[in-house]
C-alpha cells in the first residue's frame, strides 16, 4: 500500500528531526520504577509553576516599568487598568511563593529517599544550582515593584556582599550600580530577572533532566531498579512514564491547581506572607519600615544570619546554611538510600531539621527579641549540626535489610478506608456525653439535656498513643 | 601520500595558541562588559552638597535629609543626652571610634563638630537599614538597658545617640559621619569637609 500523503510528509519530517525517538527516550520508552507516591509529583509541578511563571512574566513586562519613578505606579496601573492584569500579577507572584512550596518539598523528597545518593550526585548538584538561580530569580523580582519592602529588602541583601573582606565594598557598588539602590539597580535587575535568570534557569532544568534521564529515577524504595530487568531489557519494576506518570501527574496538576486558584481569588496575600504589607508602600530610602522581614521563603536563612551577632560571620553562616545542601551527597555515609530501611538515629536527625528549619523560617518572620535571638541560635545549631554531624551519625547507622525488589504499599484508598473506619471509635474516645449543666429548651419539655464534650482523659490516651507510634516509627 | 603520519606538534601548537589568544581577547572583552555595571558619570555626579537649616531644630528633635539618595540625621541633643554619652563606654565597642569612618573633626566623644548638634549617616554600618530614633529611656520593647538611641529593626543593632554601636550586636562599626561644616551659626552644608576649606 502507498502510503498517505500526510505519512509521507510526517517522514520527510523525522527524517531531518528525530521527534519521534527523543519522545521514546525520555517519555513513552524512559522507564520510571512502579512505586512513585505523592512526594514524586512535585518534579513535574516545579515544571509547571516555571511554565506559569515565563508566559505570566511575559504579559507582565507588556506593562510593567523598570524605572524608579514609574515602577509602583506601573504595577497598580496594571492591578486597576490592564483589562485581567489583576489575574496575571496574582498568578504570577503567587507562582513565585508555589515555587519554592513545591520546591521545598521537591528536595525534601530527595532527602527522605535518598534521592541524592550515588549515582544521582550531580542531579543533587544540578537541583540545587537549580534552588540558588531560584533564589536569585525571586530576590531580583521582589524589587521590580518598588515598594517599601522590595526597597530595604535588596539593601539588606545586596549589603551582605559588602561584608566580604577587601573586595566587598566594590562589590556591592558594582551589583548596585550607584552608591545606593536607585534606579540602575531596579534597571539591571530587570534585566536579569527577565533575561539572564530565566535562561539559566531553562538550560539547568534541562541538565536536571538529561541527567535523571541517564541514570534513572530513584524510588520510595531506594532500590535500583535497573538491576532486574526482563528478558526485553526493560526493568521488572519498571513502567513506561508515558501515559503512566503522565497521566498520574496530570491528576497532581489538578490538586495543585485547585489550590493556587484558591490562594490566587480569595487570599493572594496570604495574610502578608506571599506580597507583604510594607510593599504597598512606594520605596522611601529615607525610611526602613519598623518591621523588615524577606518573603517567607528565604526566612529561615535570614534567621541563621540574624543569629549571628558578627557581620561577617553572620553572611558565612547563612552562605554556609546554602552550600553544605551542596554537600549532602558526600556527607550521607550510609549506603541504603530510602528512609524506609535507615536507622532511627537518620529519622530522628531528619526530623529535628525539618522541626529546627520551619522554626527558623517562623521566628525569621518576626522581629528581633532576645527570646527569638536564642531560639534562632539554638534551631541554627541543630540545623548545620544535622550536616556536619552526619558523616559521624550515618556511618555506624543500624540499617535495616534493604529489599532487591519494589515493595508493595497499602494505598492511599485502603489508608483513607482504615483512618475512616477508626473516626467513630476515635470520636467515642476523645469526647464524653455530660448533661448540660444550664436548663435550656422551653420549660414544657421534661427531662435531662445532653451534650458531647471534650473529655481531657480520653485525649491525653489518643494523644499518647500517637506520640509512641510516632516513636516507633522512628526507630 | 606522506608516508611519516601526521606531525601533531605543529596542531598542538596551534591549538595552544589560538587558545591563549582567544582567552586573551575574552578577557579584554570581559572588562567593558563588567564595567559597564559601574556606577554612571551621572550617578557618580550626583553627589552635590546639601544645605541644611538648624536653627528650627528643637530640643531633641531630628530631621532627615537626603544626602546621595542616603538619609542623613541631623539632631538637637539636650545637655541631659550629653551626660548620659559619657558613661556608656563600657557597653560600646568602639567608644572612641578607632574603627569608625568619620571626618577627624567629629572623631571626639560625642561624634560631632558642636557638642549639640549630632549629623550621621542614617544606614545602619551592618546591612544598611535605617535605624529608628529611640530618644526614650527603658522602653519595654527594648528593655531596661536602653539609654536612648538608635535601634535598628532589621537585625537589631543598637547605637547611642552618637552613632556608637554597643557590643554584642550584628553592626560593626560606629554609624558613619558624612564630612559637613558650618556655613553660619544656624546653617550646615552636609557634603563638604570643614577641613578642606580652612586648609
Amino acid at each position: 500500500m502507498k502510503p498517505s500523503r500526510l505519512a509521507e510528509c510526517g517522514n520527510w519530517v523525522l527524517n531531518r528531526f528525530p521527534v519521534t525517538k527523543f519522545w521514546n527516550d525520555h517519555m513513552a520508552q524512559y522507564y520510571a520504577p512502579k512505586n512513585f507516591n505523592i512526594w514524586y509529583f512535585f518534579g513535574s509541578l516545579a515544571l509547571l509553576v516555571l511554565v506559569n511563571q515565563i508566559l505570566t512574566g511575559i504579559l507582565l513586562t507588556m506593562n510593567y516599568k523598570p524605572d524608579a519613578k514609574l515602577a509602583f505606579d506601573s504595577v497598580e496601573y496594571i492591578m486597576r487598568d490592564v483589562p485581567w492584569g489583576w489575574l496575571v500579577r496574582y498568578m504570577h507572584s503567587t507562582g513565585a511563593s508555589a515555587f519554592f512550596i513545591v520546591i521545598y518539598l521537591h528536595m525534601f523528597r530527595a532527602l527522605l529517599y535518598g534521592s541524592f545518593k550515588h549515582p544521582r550526585e550531580l542531579i543533587w548538584i544540578f537541583g540545587m544550582l537549580l534552588f540558588v538561580a531560584l533564589m536569585a530569580e525571586a530576590f531580583m523580582g521582589y524589587l521590580l515593584p518598588w515598594g517599601q519592602m522590595s526597597f530595604w529588602g535588596a539593601q539588606v541583601i545586596i549589603s551582605l556582599f559588602s561584608a566580604i573582606p577587601v573586595i566587598g565594598d566594590d562589590l556591592s557598588l558594582w551589583i548596585r550600580g550607584d552608591y545606593v539602590i536607585a534606579d540602575a539597580t531596579l534597571n539591571r535587575f530587570f534585566a536579569f530577572h527577565v533575561i539572564a535568570v530565566p535562561l539559566v534557569l531553562v538550560m539547568l532544568v534541562f541538565m536536571h533532566l538529561v541527567a535523571l534521564h541517564e541514570v534513572g529515577s530513584n524510588n520510595p524504595d531506594g532500590i535500583e531498579i535497573k538491576e532486574s530487568k526482563d528478558p526485553w531489557g526493560h526493568p521488572v519494576d519498571g513502567i513506561p512514564f508515558h501515559p503512566y506518570y503522565t497521566v498520574k501527574d496530570l491528576v497532581g496538576v489538578g490538586v495543585f491547581l485547585l489550590f493556587f486558584a484558591t490562594v490566587i481569588f480569595y487570599m493572594p496575600e496570604m495574610g502578608g506572607y506571599f506580597l507583604e504589607h510594607a510593599n504597598f508602600i512606594p520605596a522611601d530610602p529615607m525610611k526602613t519600615p519598623e518591621h523588615i522581614a524577606p518573603v517567607w521563603y528565604f526566612t529561615p536563612f535570614y534567621s541563621i544570619l540574624r543569629a549571628i551577632p558578627d557581620k561577617f560571620a553572620g553572611v558565612i553562616g547563612m552562605g554556609g546554611s546554602i552550600v553544605v545542601l551542596f554537600l549532602m551527597p558526600w556527607l550521607d555515609r550510609c549506603k541504603v538510600k530510602s528512609i524506609r530501611y535507615r536507622g532511627g538515629i537518620f529519622k530522628k536527625a531528619l526530623f529535628l531539621f525539618v522541626i529546627s528549619f520551619l522554626a527558623l523560617g517562623y521566628l525569621g518572620t518576626q522581629p528581633v527579641t532576645p527570646v527569638a535571638t536564642t531560639l534562632a541560635r539554638l534551631f541554627t545549631t541543630i540545623y548545620f549540626g544535622f550536616f556536619l554531624l552526619m558523616p559521624i551519625y550515618t556511618r555506624w547507622e543500624k540499617t535495616k535489610p534493604v529489599p532487591r525488589r519494589l515493595t508493595k504499599v497499602k494505598s492511599f484508598e485502603d489508608q483513607l478506608h482504615e483512618i475512616e473506619e477508626q473516626i467513630p471509635a476515635l470520636i467515642d474516645e476523645i469526647t464524653e456525653v455530660k448533661p448540660v449543666s444550664t436548663e435550656i429548651g422551653h420549660p414544657a419539655f421534661k427531662g435531662a439535656f445532653f451534650n458531647r464534650r471534650p473529655n481531657p482523659q480520653g485525649i491525653v490516651h489518643v494523644l499518647s498513643r500517637v506520640v509512641t507510634k510516632l516513636k516507633r516509627s522512628l526507630d | 601520500m606522506n608516508n611519516k603520519g601526521v606531525d601533531k606538534s605543529k596542531r598542538q601548537f596551534l591549538t595552544s595558541a589560538l587558545t591563549v589568544v582567544g582567552a586573551v581577547g575574552s578577557g579584554y572583552l570581559a572588562v567593558p562588559f563588567l564595567a559597564q555595571m559601574q556606577p554612571s558619570v551621572k550617578a557618580m555626579a550626583a553627589g552635590a552638597p546639601v544645605e541644611v537649616d538648624i536653627s528650627k531644630i528643637e530640643d531633641g528633635q531630628l530631621i532627615r535629609v537626603a544626602w546621595r539618595g542616603k538619609p542623613v540625621w541631623v539632631l538637637n541633643r539636650q545637655p541631659e543626652v550629653l551626660a548620659t554619652l559619657k558613661t556608656l563606654d563600657s557597653e560600646l565597642r568602639d567608644p572612641l571610634s578607632n574603627e569608625s569612618i568619620q571626618p577627624p573633626s567629629s572623631k571626639n566623644a560625642g561624634r560631632s563638630q558642636r557638642a549639640e548638634i549630632f549629623v550621621a549617616v542614617g544606614l545602619c554600618t551592618h546591612l544598611g537599614c535605617s535605624p529608628t530614633f529611640r530618644p526614650e529611656i527603658a522602653p519595654v520593647d527594648l528593655g531596661e538597658k536602653w539609654q536612648g538611641g538608635f535601634f535598628c529593626p532589621c537585625h537589631g543593632s543598637w547605637f547611642d545617640l552618637a552613632g556608637r554601636v554597643y557590643r554584642g550586636v550584628p553592626a560593626p562599626t560606629n554609624l558613619e559621619i558624612p564630612p559637613y561644616r558650618y556655613i553660619s551659626d544656624t546653617r550646615i552644608m552636609i557634603g563638604e569637609s570643614s577641613e578642606e576649606k580652612s586648609a
